[in-house]
């Protein structure tokens, strides 16, 4: 298991009020991302838990440009990974905060 | 004075050699290894039909068996290497030079025979380059088809998998060339003529039906949230936008996603009646939903596939059939109309440069073309106008006088950026130039070319390589959708930003696609046993799809 850690700063916080959300699954080439408000709104942090090793530069150009792209301010994001492909990945993030905007019911 | 002749002369000397193995037309199993070396010559151009689907598989096995002493230096001219027996017959020394165009199950085998140099090879052709080649240099002396059933006349039933079958025997007897037919059965009158007996020579009983793979059946279980997300890209930034109404799909789970999400998100998008009404393509399991739900006009099919027999034989509203009530099939006219009558064709590949040059080709590999790049290049010869093909004539040139402006055909590549085994998609250099240096080929097996090609769509994006102006905004436009591959990371940001805001590149949100929409509930389908389902029955999986 490798261990990685983001701390970025977010142009845009996430909309809508929920106080998290989860997406996905841990099964291989799949993970789950859980999302958490509990930063600062210009702040996002990423903690990645992952099975495959030596993948550290691709994680860090996704995380970045996640964050470049989409509203992922005040988050606190937790990843486990099970050695998902790129795509898998920014597809789940991409979810997560579509996820953490919907309105509460 | 000269004999004019001759051909008909050899072809008198090979029917009376073959006679005294044969019944009339009929040769019994136990004969047909003498007869076949009684008929066939060392040197002769031999088609043993393996056509995408259907195989000749009992004279393929017996021309495997025969003695390189009695028969050698043929030369093979199938469309098909799909049968092990197709490669043996090289192995063992009976064929040397090689034309064909497709050899997907025999991919590797047949890379490791020409490295070996066991194989000559002639070229790797699409389908219809390799038939147009049956009438003009390499014309079969000899063609060993395959037929469902026979009458005694020699009239063939060729069943729903007509394929290639009529263009072989059209080029191999109108040319003085014997033509041997194995079929399931000899009946008293055949169900409808599709080979008319004067053209067949003779007939092999093989008491069992010819081998035919299942190769459009993809399982809709195996389809990822990604290549979901893909296919809404493709359904929203391309069939949408230009209303492409006549194309042909590719055979990979891409295609299949948007065969499966028409009923569902195409219907969100109020699309139906103006996309994908009309195809040339086979009869995809996966397009049993979008066909019951209405939204497709009319269907021609290269081949059939297995299991769809029943469902094609009651939807002949649909597909093209005969007054048996089954599916005619005719690989050479389905691929004229895909190249002539289709404004799109959108397929997967295994690699895409930067120039945007697709091969599927790799070092271990050698898969051929088939016929994605007959339907995967722009036909110079159309003249007929339609709204997509003029809207992407103009984009590409928007400056010149519209009259005289030719349209394009739609080319679309479409894939996620990492593959199988997480291959990327995106490559510095094509392994297929590696191959032709090696095996010192003077063209590099390339399937869709960089100047047929429109469109790519990855998950990442769309690629609208009509609206780039230099090969600079061209490398970036590809860069632009290569995602997280080694390609994708060394875009030009800035420049990939400046295509966006032109719409040379569009992504899922620059669409108002919701990456949650992504999931698998909106296939239409998500089990072959669905598929079943939707289709009242009547869709007969073969054995191996089934897990209930």
């Amino acid at each position: 298991m490798e261990k990685l850690s983001f701390r970025l700063t977010a142009a845009r916080s996430a909309g809508g009020t929920r106080a998290q959300a989860i997406v996905g699954v841990v099964a291989s080439g799949n993970l789950e991302v859980l999302l958490e408000r509990s930063h600062p709104a210009d702040t996002c942090t990423i903690d990645i838990a992952t099975a495959a090793h030596g993948f550290g530069a691709v994680w860090d150009a996704v995380v970045r440009d996640f964050v470049a792209r989409r509203s992922a301010g005040g988050l606190r994001i937790s990843i486990n990974d099970g050695g998902a492909r790129p795509d898998t990945v920014a597809l789940r993030l991409a979810q997560g905060i579509r996820k953490i905007e919907e309105p509460e019911r | 004075m000269s004999d004019w002749g001759m051909q008909k002369a050899a072809l008198g000397e090979r029917l009376a050699a073959g006679r005294q193995h044969a019944k009339g037309k009929v040769v019994p199993i136990p004969s047909l290894p003498a007869f076949l070396k009684a008929v066939i010559r060392s040197g002769d151009r031999v088609c043993l039909e393996g056509d995408n689907q259907k195989q000749a598989d009992i004279l393929a096995a017996a021309l495997a068996n025969l003695e390189p002493q009695d028969v050698h230096d043929l030369h093979m001219v199938q469309s098909g290497v799909v049968l092990p027996s197709h490669l043996d017959i090289f192995e063992k020394g009976i064929a040397r030079r090689l034309d064909f165009s497709y050899s997907g199950p025999q991919s590797a085998r047949i890379a490791r025979m020409l490295f070996g140099r066991k194989i000559e090879l002639g070229a790797v052709h699409t389908y219809l380059e390799l038939f147009a080649r049956y009438f003009i240099d390499l014309t079969p002396n000899v063609a060993l088809i395959a037929a469902v059933s026979a009458d005694k006349d020699g009239n063939l039933y060729t069943g729903p998998n007509t394929e290639d079958t009529p263009t072989v025997v059209e080029a191999t007897s109108y040319k003085n060339g014997l033509v041997v037919a194995q079929v399931t059965e000899i009946v008293d009158k055949v169900p409808r003529v599709d080979i008319p007996g004067d053209l067949v020579h003779f007939v092999v009983e093989a008491g069992r039906p010819f081998y035919v793979e299942p190769l459009f059946t993809r399982d809709p279980a195996a389809i990822t949230e990604t290549q979901i997300l893909t296919a809404m890209l493709a359904i929203k930034g391309i069939y949408a936008p230009y209303g492409v109404r006549r194309l042909n799909h590719g055979i990979g789970f891409n295609t299949a996603a948007i065969e499966l999400l028409l009923p569902t998100y195409g219907e969100k998008l109020g699309l139906k009646g103006k996309v994908c009404t009309h195809f040339a393509l086979n009869p995809h399991p996966t397009l049993i939903p979008a066909i019951e739900a209405g939204w497709i006009d009319q269907i021609h099919c290269f081949g059939s596939e297995v299991g769809m027999e029943n469902y094609v034989a009651a939807r002949s509203d649909i597909f093209f059939t005969g007054p048996d009530g089954s599916l005619r099939s005719n690989r050479a006219f389905c691929q004229t109309a895909g190249l002539y009558a289709c404004d799109m064709f959108i397929g997967s590949t295994l690699q895409i440069d930067l120039e945007g040059h697709s091969s599927t080709v790799t070092t271990s590999r050698i898969a051929g073309f088939g016929g994605a790049p007959n339907m995967g290049s722009d036909p110079r010869g159309r003249r007929h106008p339609s709204e997509p093909w003029l809207k992407a004539g103009a984009e590409a040139d928007p400056d010149s006088n519209a009259a005289l402006r030719r349209g394009r055909k739609l080319v679309v590549q479409i894939g996620e950026t990492f593959g199988e085994r997480s291959a990327p998609l995106f490559v510095e250099r094509l392994d297929a130039l590696d191959l032709a240096q090696e095996l010192e080929l003077d063209l590099a097996p390339v399937m869709v070319y960089s100047d047929d090609v429109t469109h790519i769509v990855t998950e990442e994006g769309i690629a609208n390589l009509l609206m780039c102006r230099s090969k600079d905004e061209r490398e970036q436009a590809i860069r632009g959708v290569a995602g997280y591959t080694d390609i994708g990371r060394a875009r030009d940001a800035k420049l990939v930003e400046q295509l966006r805001q032109r719409g040379v590149i569009r992504r899922p949100e620059d669409l108002g696609i919701d990456p949650l929409d992504a999931d698998r509930r909106l296939l239409a389908a998500r089990s072959i046993k669905d598929l079943m389902l939707a289709s009242g029955g009547l869709y007969r999986p073969p054995s191996r799809f089934r897990n209930w």
